[in-house]
């Protein structure tokens, strides 16, 4: 035991909530994921973190509290993109473009007025990579309430999502609004994806948030199987991933160790490669969708 | 403002401008904003690793905005592209992570990498700029019409032997080249806004390609100059500027579109 588990690794505080926390958020990413990978809306996904980022970044230069501002940032985002028009496949692709261009040129703004400003040094790194680390163990109450409000609201309207997902014109046919459908969703990932650049830096928000859903959406065609594995998945790379950075400080005594976000990367990485490559040859996506 | 040192900022930020309007109308065009952003974005991984290595940050750009590239093109084959896009994007800023892990980077030299710093162009970063710029404006030249094909209709490109992911996979290598040109001087986010904000200007306002395609680079070019004259009278981020005048054009644009039907 004591060759996996680095000396102090379960009675260390920072692990402790690293761990709690990773998998909240994890689990909400792998939710919410299954979605955005079905509507083929990784970019959109990701162009939120950014966007998330840059609400983070104006929150520091006013002293407000970071939360606020990234989920508020994501929601605003998320609003301009959807009035730009994302509801087209095409038009989609350049109004997330737009928003995520203006949004990382305001992050260069912020950015740099906090810098010059405070001599807050390190803020671009931390903003952009995080770690799950240094986050304070005062947020897990706050994380764990709006991780469940998303999931709940998601869980709801499940089925209408799904189907909107795979085919608009079957919904509509059926009597739902795919509008409000397409905006409820662009909500939730919204704040799902805030709260997670918040918590663990935005690339690892990007990354838990399509590689668990991508790799199980290749395993099985069943969607719970799906959204199960894809939990599993994310919070089991999530756990490994802090688990080998805080053992990575012991390998080399003279190193600083690797971060977490690079293992937990690595891991959903090599998930996904792994579902891939069996299939390489008659690789096919299993359920059939919009293109984006 | 416009002698000493300045004189190399406006003739990389014209050139930059122009290889990204060209570049840009084709990412707009066929909907690869995503790997339009997600390379030079990674890239920045490529200029960390360089640094720990102790070699030119051109070389790190070079490596893993090509290897991003072919990454991207050969994965999307097996997957759609987004998520295939998405993934390859996030296991090299996963990379650069670490490697800025290790270095003892100084914090203004990865903020200038993300995003950039115009004015501190030296002479010696001229040559290697004007090199890749006229690489990627040549390769432009050679794709344009196959590339246009097979973006707009692709059965007829089909039909006239156009091998559909060679073309993909080349026009990922020219935004790799665009890529390494400008990172280094204007930063890995500013390039992506030159490549979405004025082509998709020029596209609400004419439906010919070629005209699209020059006005594309007109506005990406007022966007640029624009962007310098103000980062130099305020002293504020280039990226900044950069990214709200695109973002302008664009509003700008719509608006006037919207008001006239």
């Amino acid at each position: 035991m004591s060759f996996l588990f680095e000396p102090g690794f379960f009675s260390n505080g920072p692990v402790r909530s690293a761990l709690l926390l990773g998998a909240v958020v994890a689990a909400v990413s792998a939710v919410v994921g299954i979605i955005a990978v079905l509507r083929a809306q990784s970019f959109a996904g990701h162009a939120l973190t950014d966007v998330a980022t840059t609400g983070g970044s104006a929150s520091t230069l006013v002293s407000a509290s970071p939360l606020v501002g990234f989920i508020g940032g994501a929601v605003v985002g998320a609003i301009a993109m959807e009035s730009i028009g994302v509801q087209r496949a095409r038009r989609r692709d350049v109004a997330t473009g737009i928003v995520l261009g203006a949004a990382t040129g305001l992050s260069a703004l912020f950015l740099y007025l906090d810098t010059t400003r405070s001599a807050n040094t390190g803020v671009t790194q931390q903003v952009l990579f995080g770690s799950v680390f240094s986050v304070s163990p005062s947020t897990i109450p706050a994380a764990i309430v709006i991780g469940a409000v998303v999931v709940l609201s998601v869980a709801l309207v499940w089925r209408k999502l799904v189907l909107t997902s795979i085919s608009e014109e079957l919904a509509s046919a059926g009597g739902t609004n795919v509008r409000l459908i397409g905006l409820l969703f662009m909500g939730a990932l919204a704040v799902a994806v805030g709260l997670s650049a918040l918590v663990i830096g935005s690339i690892l928000s990007t990354a838990l948030l399509i590689g668990p859903a991508a790799t199980a959406l290749r395993v099985t065609k069943s969607l719970p199987r799906a959204v199960t594995l894809s939990i599993v998945l994310g919070v089991l790379a999530t756990w490994v991933g802090v688990l080998f950075s805080y053992d990575s400080y012991y390998w080399d005594p003279s190193s600083q160790g690797l971060p977490v976000s690079f293992f937990i990367v690595a891991l959903i990485v090599l998930s996904f490669l792994a579902a891939t490559l069996p299939t390489w040859r008659s690789g096919r996506w299993p359920v059939r969708t919009r293109r984006g | 403002m416009f002698s000493g040192f300045m004189t190399n900022a406006w003739e990389v930020a014209t050139l930059v401008a122009l290889v990204a309007g060209v570049v840009g109308f084709f990412v707009v065009l066929r909907g690869s904003a995503f790997p339009a952003h997600a390379i030079p974005n990674g890239a920045f991984a490529g200029a960390a690793g360089a640094n720990l290595l102790g070699v030119s940050p051109l070389l790190g750009l070079g490596a893993f905005s090509l290897l991003g590239a072919l990454a991207i093109s050969g994965l999307t084959r097996r997957t759609r592209s987004d998520v295939a896009t998405a993934l390859v994007l996030v296991f090299m800023l996963a990379l650069g992570a670490a490697f800025l892990s290790q270095s003892t980077e100084y914090e203004p030299q990865i903020f200038a990498l993300l995003f950039g710093e115009i004015v501190g162009v030296s002479s010696s970063q001229l040559l290697p700029v004007v090199v890749l710029a006229v690489a990627a404006l040549a390769a432009m030249a050679f794709l344009f019409r196959p590339l246009l094909l097979t973006s707009l209709v692709p059965e007829v490109a089909k039909s006239k032997g156009i091998n559909t992911t060679l073309i993909d996979g080349a026009f990922l290598v020219v935004v790799a080249l665009a890529t390494t040109m400008t990172v280094p001087v204007v930063g890995a986010l500013l390039i992506f806004t030159l490549m979405i904000g004025p082509p998709a200007s020029a596209r609400m306002l004419t439906s010919r390609p070629t005209v699209a395609a020059l006005l594309s680079v007109a506005i990406a070019l007022v966007v640029v100059w624009a962007g310098t004259a103000s980062a130099y009278e305020w002293n504020w981020p280039m990226g900044f500027f950069v990214g709200a005048y695109s973002a302008l054009a664009y509003g700008v644009v719509a608006l006037v579109k919207k008001l006239r039907s």
